[in-house]
């Protein structure tokens, strides 16, 4: 980090944002610089709708597309609040996908789905936590680097899951169409499983920024040793945070099962890739010690509308990897000059 | 004699840093072929004039003349262009490659982009060979060469760029005796081919043994130009480094009766760096440690709270602390203000409130839940009693001037409970008038029952500020006593002089200690590698 000169400590804007002076609450904190932040995302969100108003005036905005937008961004969504946590304690969890094909093929199961819809749920969610607590393990107190444990756990995963289900997709038994049901059950025009994801990002930002799990994580990620040296447990808590993206991982198993009815080794394929993006998109440093659970899932929402305007116009598939490229180095270009002007 | 032209003459410089004035009139004298010796206590501004004339920082004001040409020293290149290299205490070399390539790294004998290996090769051994040490293989990786011989290869890079000038900063901090011995026959093989050579070092019997003039620093200024390495008395140039225009003020020691011993440390080691420490820190007691850079004192309070590994028996108001990590240390009631603030202590994207509260959170929730607009209050009652300024605690930390987030550091521990207080360097980058302020506050804090421990290079500090004053020399507690009943020129005596006084030579039976910085393990090199860089690594 560069030196400030004390002179400019705080531009214009971030003192308005800051405003009332010793009012108690929202008034300092992470809050109002995300908030200032999350504007430019939101401006993209809409110039984006703006977009597939005037290219499909007639799909783009009717309840259909919109729903199925949501539906489409819950799976990837709850994987991306996890993300958001590995990434701002300062580490990176490349084996999400991985880790939500191997609890999906598990729940899936002829022997778990015996025990009915709640044990398979269980079920994946254990499995995930599992599978982040061991590369937690390996990462905090085997000293490995988080990119090469979790590449491994990554590459493991998947294997393990292909071994479990014969490479043969596992579809959800007549009886258990109660997870199924997630997906088809509305309520309010919304499937369940948009709920859950809304529930999980709820409970994402509240665990971020309202307890002290949330404060230690920022604390890790922005600088371990004065974390340590201030009597943090630095390792336990850098365990807990892959814990916390398995637990993710286990319930985006769930949604993906209720939306494909299917569980598979080959679900999630690249979804790291695309959790990573929105998590920087949304302004988290990669380097951790910034971020915000908002402007993850607004990052995660423009690359999913993204794919629905190419979709909707017809337009070539790898095009639409092109566009996402673009986009990416667009936003942290952008980032980087807010921040510096803000400071 | 006629006066000749020097190789380096330096006029006038000043170097402002925010709060600080680092250098304020140095003037500096190096002739061709000779060891220039550069004195000064810790905060007397020989790093920045070493940075100065390697390019990595600009003056305010003030020349830089070689051969009597002016020269605008912009950036390191421009530096090595005029003839200046500098080898740093934490050798700049890439471990990875050979030693060939580090010699050569960023001017590769190449053509076309591709390395001539075997020319490379052959004028690294040539270089080498100079140096008197044609044993050391170019092919061979520089990681695996022992801190001896990594000096060796940093040489060789210097004149490899034709250097005239090298700065050797602390350059027998890393080595063993008999290395030391050797390292000087190197730089007396440079001198003799009229490279100059800028030596750096805080112990006075190598000075007298390798310097031919000296240059003292003393709180930005030069007090002593060119004296003569050896026959200037020790007195006198001790005198030189203390003597200060700075008055500190500190604050009158309390008169309370000392309370019961919060801290009692029994033959605390740290392999190669601390040799069983034993001592004790009573309630509303300020202990200092003192000692010279790398002497162990800040190993010894690290150990104390648990953030390095150690033996021997840490124990707080009679009881044991829980080993192996900080947060036992935190639970007995410690609190650590780290020697490097902004590194070890500070989350500098963070606010005031955020640093002020990182080590209490759990007060302030319950479940895990964070009452905020508790935490908001008391950072906001810390901030107001310690009179941190500007006074709002939502304002991002790396805003304020160092006495004022150090001040934020403090506070991170003054809550409740606290019993102990190690402060590692507590005005370091702190300017006069906040260091007033901060002596005020840690006599309050001890004044209020808390222990402390505190370390600092600067002397003066250490006497004026601690009751009692412990002094660490090579690992070892070498002097304990009351902080009334020492003056500056004989802590300074038994922090910089070896033991027996003697003047190294050879004569390890006297000194005991040898020359090295730890000690155990013979050379003291640094933790574990020594093992590995057995290989290869030059000995005579």
């Amino acid at each position: 980090m560069t030196e400030v000169d004390p002179a400019t400590h705080a531009s214009p804007a971030e003192e308005a944002v800051a405003g009332r002076p010793g009012a108690p609450g929202r008034s300092w904190g992470w809050g109002r610089v995300g908030e200032a932040r999350h504007l430019g995302l939101v401006a993209a969100l809409v110039l984006l709708a703006v977009v597939g108003l005037v290219t499909r005036p007639d799909n783009f905005a009717t309840s259909s597309n919109l729903v199925s937008i949501l539906a489409l961004a819950s799976t990837i969504g709850v994987i991306t609040v996890g993300m958001t946590f590995v990434i701002i304690g300062g580490g990176i969890d490349l084996s999400v996908g991985a880790v939500m094909a191997l609890a999906s093929v598990w729940a899936t199961t002829l022997a778990t789905q015996s025990y009915g819809p709640v044990v398979m749920v269980v079920c994946a969610v254990l499995v995930g936590t599992g599978a982040g607590l061991v590369s937690g393990f390996l990462i905090a107190y085997g000293r490995m680097v988080p990119f090469i444990a979790t590449l491994a756990m990554l590459v493991a995963a998947r294997g393990l899951a292909q071994r479990m289900s014969g490479q043969r997709t596992q579809l959800v038994q007549a009886g258990n169409t109660a997870i199924v049901e997630l997906s088809t059950t509305r309520v309010l025009g919304l499937p369940l499983l948009v709920y859950v994801f809304a529930a999980v990002v709820a409970a994402g930002w509240v665990l971020l920024n309202r307890t002290t799990f949330g404060r230690r994580t920022f604390a890790v990620g922005g600088n371990p040793e004065a974390a340590r040296l201030a009597g943090i447990d630095v390792r336990r808590h850098t365990m807990v945070l892959y814990a916390l993206s398995g637990l993710c991982c286990g319930i985006a198993a769930v949604l993906i099962m209720a939306r494909t009815t299917t569980g598979s080794s080959t679900h999630g394929d690249l979804y790291e890739l695309d959790a990573i993006a929105a998590v920087i998109i949304g302004g988290t440093l990669l380097t951790g010690g910034r971020g915000s659970i908002i402007g993850s899932i607004l990052g995660l929402l423009i690359f999913t509308v993204i794919t629905n305007l190419f979709i909707l116009n017809g337009l070539n598939t790898s095009d639409q990897l092109v566009a996402k490229g673009l986009i990416i180095v667009v936003a942290v270009l952008l980032q980087r000059r807010s921040l510096r002007t803000s400071t | 004699m006629a006066e000749e032209q020097p190789l380096l003459r330096v006029q006038g410089i000043v170097k402002q840093f925010p709060g600080v004035r680092a250098l304020d009139g140095v003037d500096l004298e190096v002739r061709a072929g000779e060891v220039h010796c550069l004195l000064g206590q810790n905060g007397a501004g020989k790093s920045t004039l070493i940075k100065i004339l390697s390019g990595a920082v600009q003056p305010d004001a003030g020349a830089v003349l070689v051969d009597g040409r002016a020269v605008r020293l912009s950036s390191p290149t421009a530096a090595m262009a005029a003839g200046i290299a500098t080898i740093y205490q934490e050798l700049d070399l890439v471990d990875g490659l050979s030693v060939a390539d580090n010699i050569f790294l960023g001017h590769e004998r190449a053509a076309g982009g591709f390395v001539r290996r075997r020319e490379a090769h052959r004028a690294a051994a040539a270089l080498l060979g100079r140096l008197g040490h044609a044993e050391i293989r170019p092919g061979l990786e520089v990681g695996r060469l022992a801190p001896a011989g990594k000096q060796i290869v940093s040489m060789a890079r210097a004149l490899s760029r034709e250097a005239r000038l090298i700065i050797m900063d602390e350059p027998s901090a890393a080595l063993a005796h008999d290395e030391v011995a050797n390292l000087f026959r190197v730089i007396r093989e440079l001198t003799a081919q009229g490279v100059a050579v800028i030596y750096i070092s805080h112990r006075l019997e190598e000075i007298r043994q390798i310097g031919d003039r000296v240059t003292v620093l003393k709180d930005g200024r030069t007090v002593a130009v060119g004296m003569p390495a050896r026959e200037t008395a020790t007195s006198s140039i001790v005198a030189l480094m203390t003597g200060r225009n700075v008055e500190y003020v500190f604050p009158p020691r309390g008169s309370a009766e000392l309370g019961a011993e919060v801290l009692r440390v029994e033959g605390l080691s740290v392999p190669g760096r601390v040799a069983d420490v034993s001592f004790g820190v009573r309630a509303g007691e300020i202990v200092g440690l003192a000692g010279l850079v790398g002497s162990g004192r800040s190993e010894i309070v690290e150990a104390v709270y648990g953030a390095r590994r150690a033996s021997g028996r840490v124990l707080v108001e009679g009881r044991p602390v829980r080993r192996g990590g900080t947060v036992g240390a935190v639970r007995a009631g410690m609190g650590l203000a780290p020697e490097e603030r902004k590194a070890q202590a500070l989350l500098l994207d963070d606010s005031v409130a955020g640093n002020i509260t990182l080590a209490s959170l759990g007060r302030y929730s319950r479940w895990g839940w964070l009452d905020r607009r508790a935490e908001a209050a008391e950072a906001r009652r810390l901030a107001e009693s310690l009179d941190i300024r500007p006074p709002d605690v939502r304002r991002a930390i790396r805003t304020l001037s160092g006495g004022n987030q150090q001040k934020a550091v403090l506070a991170r521990w003054l809550v409740e409970g606290r019993r102990l207080l190690l402060l590692d360097e507590p005005t370091r980058g702190v300017d006069v008038g906040a260091r007033a302020e901060l002596y005020a506050l840690i006599r309050r804090l001890a004044d209020e029952g808390v222990g402390v421990l505190l370390v600092s290079s600067e002397v003066p500090e250490v006497l004026g500020l601690a009751d009692r004053v412990l002094v660490i020399r090579e690992g070892r507690l070498v002097h304990e006593a009351p902080a009334a009943d020492l003056d500056e020129h004989t802590v300074l005596d038994l922090v910089m002089v070896s033991a027996g006084g003697h003047a190294a030579g050879g004569d390890t039976a006297g000194g005991g200690t040898g020359v090295g910085p730890g000690p155990a393990g013979g050379g003291g090199h640094d933790d574990g590698d020594a093992e590995i860089s057995s290989e290869g690594a030059f000995h005579d």
